[in-house]
């Protein structure tokens, strides 16, 4: 039986009461014990900086450049915090009720509570370093409204909020290199975790320079290294972003938990051709302002301007008046997906929406011109001047848009199509954030816990800090308490050495095939399998085609794939084989995972689910529980981790 | 205050140019204003009360020496910085930007300096050493002896080539000091939003009107022009 | 959007490591669609290659959406190619035409050696940033972030300079190879924001050695950084670097 050590007592108390209560490690002690960091997104570099603040030893491995360049950095709308600033009825409930609403209660209360209260200190902190926030005219910080909510609470930098966070937390962390606390590692990769008496103890790291083994001893191992939206091939995931620590783990005994839960967002920017490599994101703030919809008559071919507003379908709005076009991305996405299916798609391609924002160049542009007094002035003006107000709110995201489209988002809608975006299941953490593995933790988006079947917009930011700030340095010291006697493993143990053997093992043989096919075009081949089969929406015949499928595609990979250049030496063909070997094993959990979860919840839609009008319908009775699944040798076992509801009423989520 | 890094990092050497070019500049200014005689009327007695002025005044000598010093320390930095920076790239590029990103005297700093340099050694030669160490003609203006320079000036700017070297020299400073001026304010921390652009004007208004005035001398001389302009005199 | 698709000729820099030479080697592109980001471009090339049994091409990237910074090359001698205020990653082979050649090197500079081909070791800049590009606040020691209100424009100032993502196109521009305007961007950040101002005089002066020590060119105001900056990072920080480094020196500790 799992167990998440959710601490007793009231929710509101559990956290406090948890820290009051946790043992500590002295100061003395912390300098003798080591911590290994793998990846340097939010959750990451707080937690290496923090950690080392505190004074432990720490070693934070990154596969990128600088650890300045992980993917957080391209979060674009915003964090989320309960500070209640703008008075409109924000707490610490509200945000801990949205999120559990949001996430389609398949998240633990627990966990989400304790987010929900450390929201307000991660706004703190980041402004104490210096992360310049948007802010009002008098000098205090400025909000914005965001998915799924009905208040205002949504931290911003422009368009580029993940961006100024992580290279806080970046700098923070670069200080505590500087002071000695932290070695970084960059251009490293995990490839192995070594297990010593049940413990996690170290990893062995590829120095993708010169692709040498490296063997890290530590204490305790935490994993920050992202979700693995990648396994979709086509994603908004950075092109390096992989599985592949956290898959290592998960095969050496830790749970992976909800895999199937993935979420699609609705505002990305379509596919053109084939030779496509990655999705780009246009923020979810855009649906503040922008109205979504498609023409009305299926097959219509005229050019969007073209299409009278009688002849237009704002199948958002239509569809949920109360939330309208800000209603929670799963939703948004499947109908999205629904209207194209059913032929109204727009775009060559067939596959998109549009995104307008006339309406809104209107309204802004009569709101300018009766602050201003301008009286009667030609609808040119008013345009201009609507333009104008859209381009200092949204200027960053339609200059984008023109660059990758070649077209101009002030004069024509915008076409959307919704992608791949985050994975809420990850790694089977307690409320410590410890794996199944004892000495092995996983933070922000590695992990499972804190969003349930569907995350709402700007809560990525804020549980990857949340993570990183102010949990692990709490969590850990409980753990480490009990260590502080045991002294450095040498590298030179029998199981470093097994470690070592092993990856070199399974790096020699992916070099040895020589086969005929590119690993890209694995990749391709693996996505288009997982996004028609385990995508937006899924059913059972298809998920058991997707497994076989899979599976034949797992043979052939291993038989045919075709690596050039060498193991010692850069080589980014063998890194990403790496990657994708695992994406693939993935793949196929992520299809036993859903074709298990007989329900549809949050991004999970199974099309056997649904209520007369197409919305998920949850099954409460047999499903609210958490899925996690133990690996074996050739096949998976499930552990089930019920989810317990003592605050929130579980109903029939709602956005109408 | 740490003056040795001030003057030892990258920034201080920099500064170094700035406030060195700052002072060239103004030493510039007061060379026009007494070669500008010679465009108004009495100009010859004008011209040769200035340049014994400028050779006598104690302070102006003092002066003098301040701006050698001025000089060579503007073109040794200068060399030095150039020397460092092209280190700092050993590796060239096959192809480069050229004018679609910057403009080619920003680049030729060093060029554009080195003919100002070979200029002003020929014009050293030409003026400033015979009227320190001798060899000019005397003239008498009331009972006061003066070096007759207006008439040197005659002589030498008699020759075409050395019209068409100065006017040369002329054009060197001119590219030379349409980078220096605003790129000197920018490195003394001066530029900012409100004030780049007026600076960068004044830059640009500077770095032609002062040249030109230079190169309109030699022409006036060779081809005998004067503007004897309604008895305005520039008096010293 | 009128789309098409072009032939190419491509003159691309090949280095081992760090220790190799290197050396330019010539490919034929064909059938390259104008809706093909530039890095999709070489993704086709490089399938090519491995097909043929020989090595990719390797490069930076990550994000491929502008901001992680990670993309470099020069394009054509411009550092990002020829779009203004665009990342490699997000130039899009409209901006090139059937026929093209195209010579891609890497950013050159000494203190940022290849690594291989087209990809270069920018680790000095972290190291600058260790040198001070920081504000010293141990977690925890956070007061409400409303309790200090910052003038708005100070802070839209402040975020204009964060805005840099690191990328290294300042320095691989600049024909001195400086990183001035990379550490120009920091400073600006922090000396804009109160949060900023009990390190500000230690924080120029260490960053500046640094940067030295790491052996990039000094600034000659060509601004030629500013221009290629696919952030467009104005070179008035720079004049603020300036202004902050004088006044430390001057004004002492």
């Amino acid at each position: 039986m799992l167990d998440a050590k959710i601490p007793a007592g009231k929710l509101d108390e559990k956290w406090t009461k948890y820290k009051g209560t946790v043992k500590l490690v002295n100061p003395a002690n912390k300098r003798k014990l080591e911590i290994i960091v793998v990846g340097t997104g939010l959750a990451g570099s707080s937690a290496a900086a923090s950690l080392g603040e505190m004074g432990y030893k720490v070693k934070a491995f990154c596969f990128q450049d600088s650890p300045r360049r992980a993917h957080s950095i391209a979060a674009q709308g915003g964090i989320n915090a309960a500070k209640n600033y703008q008075n409109d009825g924000d707490s610490v409930y509200r945000l801990f009720y949205d999120t559990i609403k949001g996430g389609d209660y398949r998240a633990r209360e627990g966990n989400v509570h304790r987010l929900a209260e450390v929201s307000t200190s991660i706004i703190d902190q980041c402004v104490a370093q210096g992360v310049p926030f948007a802010r009002e005219y008098g000098g205090l910080l400025s909000n914005r409204s965001f998915g799924g909510t009905q208040v205002q609470r949504t931290f911003y930098a422009a368009g580029q909020t993940g961006q100024q966070l992580l290279i806080g937390a970046y700098q923070a962390l670069e200080r505590q290199v500087a002071l000695g606390t932290v070695e970084m590692h960059a251009r490293h990769e995990m490839v192995e975790l070594v297990i010593i008496d049940g413990k996690a103890r170290g990893i062995i790291a590829r120095n993708l320079v010169t692709g040498e083994l490296e063997r890290h001893f530590a204490h305790a191992v935490l994993l920050c290294t992202g979700g693995y939206g990648n396994v979709f091939y086509l994603s908004t995931n950075a092109m390096g972003s992989n599985v592949t620590a956290a898959w290592k783990a998960h095969k050496k005994g830790a749970y992976f938990a909800n895999p199937c839960f993935t979420q699609i967002h609705p505002t990305c920017i379509p596919v053109s051709g084939d030779h496509q490599s990655k999705l780009t994101l246009m923020s979810e703030s855009l649906r503040n302002d922008g109205r979504i919809w498609v023409p009305a008559k299926q097959g219509d071919n005229r050019p969007a301007n073209e299409i009278p507003e009688e002849e237009r379908d704002y199948y958002l709005e239509r569809r949920y008046p109360a939330f309208g076009n800000l209603v929670p991305r799963d939703v948004a996405s499947r109908a999205a997906k629904e209207r194209c299916d059913a032929g109204f798609g727009v775009g060559s391609s067939k596959q998109a929406v549009y995104l307008d924002y006339a309406a809104a160049i209107q309204r802004y542009g009569k709101a300018e011109v009766s602050k201003k007094n301008l009286g009667n002035v030609s609808a040119e003006v008013i345009t201009n001047l609507g333009k104008d107000v859209v381009k200092e709110k949204y200027g960053n995201l339609f200059a984008m848009y023109e660059k990758i489209t070649g077209e101009n988002p002030y004069e024509v809608p915008m076409r959307i199509y919704p992608a791949v975006h985050y994975t809420m299941g990850g790694l089977w953490v307690d409320y410590e954030l410890k794996t199944t593995i004892d000495g092995l933790y996983a933070l922000g988006e590695a992990n499972f816990s804190e969003h349930g079947a569907n995350r709402l917009g700007a809560s990525a930011l804020m549980q990857g800090l949340a993570d990183g700030y102010f949990v692990i340095p709490y969590t850990l010291g409980n753990y480490l308490a009990d260590d502080i006697r045991t002294t450095s493993i040498p590298t030179d143990h029998p199981a470093f050495v097994e470690a070592e053997q092993k990856a070199a093992d399974r790096i020699n043989k992916l070099m040895s095939i020589q086969g005929k096919q590119t690993v890209e075009s694995f990749h391709k081949r693996l996505g288009k399998i997982i996004w028609d089969k385990c995508g937006m929406a899924r059913n059972a015949e298809g998920l058991k085609q997707a497994i076989e499928e899979v599976r034949a595609l797992k043979a052939e990979f291993w038989s045919d794939v075709r690596i050039p250049g060498e193991i010692n030496a850069m080589n980014q063909e063998l890194d990403k084989a790496g990657r994708v070997a695992d994406f693939i094993e993935l793949g196929e959990l992520m299809c036993i995972d859903a074709l298990e979860r007989n329900e549809s919840c949050g991004g999970h839609f199974r099309e056997e689910y649904q209520t007369p009008e197409g919305e998920a319908l949850r099954d409460d009775e047999g499903h609210m529980y958490v899925s996690a699944w133990e690996h074996q040798e050739n096949n998976w076992n499930l552990h089930k981790e019920p989810l317990n509801y003592e605050v929130v009423k579980p109903s029939q989520r709602s956005y109408k | 205050m740490n003056w040795s890094l001030l003057f030892s990092s990258s920034i201080g050497k920099k500064i170094v140019m700035a406030l060195t070019g700052i002072f060239l500049v103004v030493f510039l200014v007061v060379h026009c204003y007494v070669n500008a005689n010679i465009f108004f009327a009495n100009a010859e007695e004008n011209f040769n009360r200035a340049a014994h002025f400028m050779g006598s005044n104690l302070l102006v000598r003092i002066t003098e020496i301040g701006l050698f010093a001025g000089f060579i320390l503007h073109i040794v930095q200068g060399y030095k910085l150039e020397l460092q920076n092209r280190g700092s790239r050993k590796s060239r590029y096959a192809v480069t930007a050229g004018n679609k990103t910057s403009k080619w005297y920003s680049r030729s700093m060093a060029i554009l300096g080195t003919l100002i340099l070979l200029f002003l050694i020929i014009h050293l030669a030409h003026f400033w050493v015979p009227s320190r160490f001798g060899g000019l003609e005397e003239v008498y203006y009331g009972d006061k002896k003066f070096h007759n320079l207006y008439l040197e000036m005659k002589n030498i700017f008699a020759e075409p080539w050395v019209v068409i070297v100065y006017i040369l020299g002329c054009f060197s400073l001119s590219w030379h000091l349409l980078h220096g001026v605003q790129s000197a304010a920018q490195t003394l921390g001066w530029t900012n939003k409100n004030f780049f652009p007026m600076i960068k004007t004044i830059g640009i208004v500077f770095s032609i009107l002062v040249p030109l005035i230079f190169a309109l001398m030699p022409l006036a001389m060779y081809f005998g022009l004067q503007l004897d302009l309604e008895n305005i005199t520039l008096l010293f | 959007m009128q789309h098409y698709s072009m032939n190419l000729k491509l003159k691309v820099w090949r280095q081992k490591n760090s220790n190799d030479n290197g050396h330019f080697e010539n490919y034929d592109v064909n059938n390259i669609s104008s809706e093909m980001s530039f890095l999709e471009m070489i993704d086709v090339l490089n399938e090519r290659l491995i097909s043929e049994g020989s090595d990719s091409i390797a490069f930076d990237h990550d994000c491929r959406e502008g901001i992680c910074g990670m993309c470099s090359m020069v394009i054509n001698g411009q550092p990002h190619g020829p779009w203004k205020g665009t990342t490699t990653c997000q130039l899009h082979m409209r901006a090139f035409k059937d026929g093209d050649q195209i010579t891609i090197e890497p950013f050159r500079a000494n203190a940022f050696p290849v690594v291989k081909d087209l990809m270069v070791n920018r680790s000095a800049f972290d190291r600058i940033i260790q040198s001070g590009g920081y504000v010293s606040v141990n977690t925890g020691n956070a007061v409400d972030g409303n309790s200090l209100p910052i003038e708005k424009q100070h802070a839209d100032d402040a975020f204009a300079a964060a805005a840099c993502i690191g990328c290294g196109a300042c320095v691989a521009a600049c024909k001195n190879a400086s990183a001035m305007l990379f550490v120009s961007a920091k400073v600006s950040h922090l000396a804009q924001l109160p949060q900023g101002e009990p390190e500000r005089k230690q924080r120029v002066v260490s960053m500046i050695a640094q940067m030295d020590k790491e052996g990039f060119g000094s600034c000659t105001n060509t601004y030629a950084c500013e221009a290629e900056c696919p952030k467009e990072i104005s070179v008035l920080n720079i004049a603020r670097l300036n202004r902050e480094y004088l006044n430390a020196n001057l004004s002492g500790n």
